[in-house]
């Protein structure tokens, strides 16, 4: 939701990063104000994974021009951990499957590292599995999951569910979702997006990185970001997706080509 | 190192060989006369031959060991917190020496010192004790028959479970000391039964432990074995375990090497008939400048063979772990079904790993895959744990605990799975 009284929570001017030596963002600017749900389209190799993972510090990505402010603060001075305790949450494309560690193990670890953090008490074994098996039943989960091991043998559906869980255990200012909704099926798709509009607030901000429009027909965008060749070409309001979805995205770069040319 | 030295070293090892008991048991006084003689014929390896490329256990010919002159008085409290809750049985060994004080057996069926076993149940024993274990080319494995003694014998009948587990503690007290573990596992048709083999020490001093299992299920019979070797840091552990898999049984293996200076550990796995499934899985977690060197051999010679193997080594400090895993697919052995896989985690820039898988497939339907993989930690995961916070020692220690603890997860006994994860973990976590 758009709110009058919002706080800037992300600015970001110019931003150009290479990952390998390659550019592949070539100057965004993008600002998210507590309140508001953001989504960023656009095709394959776009960039937009890209963007997602940078704000998270992904240590592939070298950022080589432009400024990041988050709170006012300079994200680039703070390590990914530090982030996620200043609380930007990134949910992985292709969350990581960590053998041998069971899954309310990594997530009690997660939540009381943050809740060290931001000064608040940690919780027991005993008082977390209470905690966690209440979030788990916002997402439909089977407490099953708990057991078993981080994210392994995990179905798609199952991964993205398990992300979830951790931004509602981590609760998070800045959530950015990257393709939450890929290899999901309906069902999923609508469980997890109920999820997310439960956990979206006045005060904290949601990054949808999607490539279809399907995913906010459950989870309404305030705003809709195209980006193309590692630039944000064009932003509307969410009836910009649905224009997407029967248009696709060339006429988007079609568009900005030709203002491009108009200004040059 | 020459031969001559090899040759005067077994000679001397020889020498410390106690006299054999009477009344004798002709067969096994054969039994031992011939691997005496395999001694004398045979030379300790050295890194010239195949099997011992990457091992080099020169050191081992440096001290002059002896086997134990009666038992070490040991009290209860010693061992206490090697004891397994669940177990059903427990034989204690101490320097090669049973201690039958610290030993009980609840379980219903024998499990019992090997020494008096062979009077009471030869005919049952003669067709399996050296029979698995070669021993013709593996001086390791003749020494241990030509001092054939204390040992663990395991005889369950057939259609019989065994519930709770077997647990076999091999306590090493003394330094210098050489001791020769045995253990026979006859596992009759469709009998159930999961033991533990288990060796420890009580001091930090060089001694040789120098082992061999054999393990004969019958058909239909569903064997687990667990192989826990935590010896002291100085000591030198060499074992040779055979299995023999009867038609349509069921192994599931689980080594661990954490100790000794240089260990090596030879897994030899035989599905000797049809429908036959085993898993075998191994770690090795060293530091310093310990070796751990462990190969396997899986030999599919029938039809319709299962094999899974998942292998890793955690290497740290200037430490080095070997694995060589042979999988055998014999004309014949048709729909096989195999998968190996080797996994190795170097944390320091001296640490090194030597891993060779090693296919033989010689039927024509068959499905095998293996791989292996060397490397450090994976920066995505790490990532992934510290974009949920954790900082980066953090993540790195979780990764590499977790690492581990896959292999832990696949002991079937509780108390000693978490006791080793408690073990892994605290080798494993780093202060920042």
């Amino acid at each position: 939701m758009i709110v009058e009284s919002a706080k800037t929570l992300l600015e970001v001017r110019g931003l150009r990063a290479t990952v390998s030596g390659i550019e592949i963002l070539k100057g965004i600017d993008f600002t998210v104000r507590t309140g508001e749900v953001h989504a960023i389209m656009g095709p394959n190799g776009s960039g937009k994974s890209t963007f997602a993972k940078l704000l998270a510090g992904h240590p592939a990505y070298a950022m080589t021009g432009g400024t990041i402010a988050y709170e006012g603060r300079n994200l680039l001075e703070l390590a990914p951990e530090d982030r996620a305790r200043a609380g930007i949450f990134l949910g992985f494309q292709y969350p990581i499957e960590i053998p041998g560690v069971a899954n309310s193990q990594f997530l009690r670890l997660a939540y009381n590292t943050l809740q060290e953090a931001r000064g608040k008490d940690e919780l027991d074994p005993l008082e977390f599995d209470d905690f966690v098996r209440a979030k788990m039943k916002l997402l439909e989960m089977n407490p099953d999951f708990l057991d078993r091991s981080v994210n392994e043998g995990f179905s798609g559906g199952e991964k993205k569910r398990n992300e979830i869980l951790q931004m509602a255990l981590l609760q998070p200012r800045l959530a950015i979702l990257d393709e939450t909704d890929s290899g999901l099926d309906i069902d999923a798709l609508r469980v997890v997006a109920g999820g997310v509009n439960q956990l979206a607030s006045r005060d904290n901000a949601i990054v949808l990185v999607t490539h279809y429009q399907r995913l906010l027909n459950y989870i309404v965008p305030d705003y809709v970001h195209v980006m193309d060749g590692g630039r944000i070409i064009k932003t509307g309001g969410r009836e910009l997706a649905v224009e997407l979805e029967t248009r696709g995205y060339d006429w988007v770069g079609a568009e900005f080509r030709q203002a491009a040319r108009a200004t040059a | 190192m020459s031969v001559t030295a090899g040759t005067s070293y077994l000679e001397a090892l020889l020498q410390g060989q106690p006299q054999p008991p009477s009344p004798a048991v002709a067969w096994l006084n054969r039994l031992r006369g011939d691997a005496v003689d395999r001694v004398s014929a045979l030379t300790v390896p050295t890194t010239r031959d195949e099997d011992w490329r990457f091992t080099d256990i020169s050191p081992l010919t440096r001290i002059s060991f002896q086997p134990a002159r009666g038992a070490p008085i040991l009290q209860a409290a010693d061992i206490a917190r090697y004891a397994l809750p669940e177990a059903a049985a427990c034989l204690v060994f101490a320097d090669g020496v049973y201690a039958p004080q610290l030993s009980f057996n609840k379980t219903g069926v024998v499990v019992e010192n090997l020494a008096p076993g062979v009077m009471a149940h030869g005919a049952t024993i003669e067709p399996h004790l050296g029979r698995h274990a070669e021993f013709r080319n593996n001086v390791f494995a003749a020494l241990n028959t030509a001092f054939l003694h204390d040992g663990a014998l395991i005889i369950v009948p057939r259609n019989t479970a065994v519930a709770a587990p077997i647990h076999l503690l091999f306590i090493a007290t003394r330094q210098d000391v050489v001791a020769y573990p045995r253990c026979l596992v006859i596992a009759g048709s469709g009998s159930d039964v999961t033991v533990v083999e288990d060796f420890v020490a009580l001091q930090d001093e060089a001694y040789f432990n120098n082992a061999v299992t054999e393990i004969a299920a019958g058909d239909g019979a569903h064997v687990r074995h667990i192989r826990v070797q935590r010896e002291s840091g100085k000591a030198f552990h060499i074992a040779n375990c055979t299995v023999t898999l009867a038609d349509s049984s069921r192994f599931q293996s689980v080594s661990v090497a954490l100790g000794a200076r240089i260990s090596r550990f030879n897994l030899n796995v035989v599905q000797a008939a049809a429908g036959v499934e085993c898993e075998v899985d191994g770690l090795a977690l060293i530091s310093g400048r310990q070796l751990a060197d462990t190969h396997t051999s899986i030999d599919h010679a029938k039809p319709h063979g299962v094999s899974r193997q998942l292998h890793k080594c955690i290497v740290g400090g200037a430490a080095h772990a070997v694995f060589n895993g042979k999988i055998m697919v014999r004309a014949g052995a048709q729909l096989t079904d195999s998968s190996q896989s080797s996994r190795n985690l170097l944390l320091s820039g001296r640490a090194h790993v030597d891993t060779k898988p090693q296919l033989e497939i010689f039927a024509d339907d068959v499905k095998c895959a293996h791989g292996a993989t060397v490397g450090q930690l994976d920066a995505e995961e790490v990532f992934y744990l510290k974009s949920r916070g954790l900082a980066d020692v953090a993540a790195r220690n979780l990764l590499t605990y977790a690492f581990g603890a896959e292999i832990l997860a696949r002991i079937p006994v509780a108390s000693l799975r978490q006791h080793l994860a408690q073990t892994v973990l605290a080798q494993t976590t780093h202060q920042p």
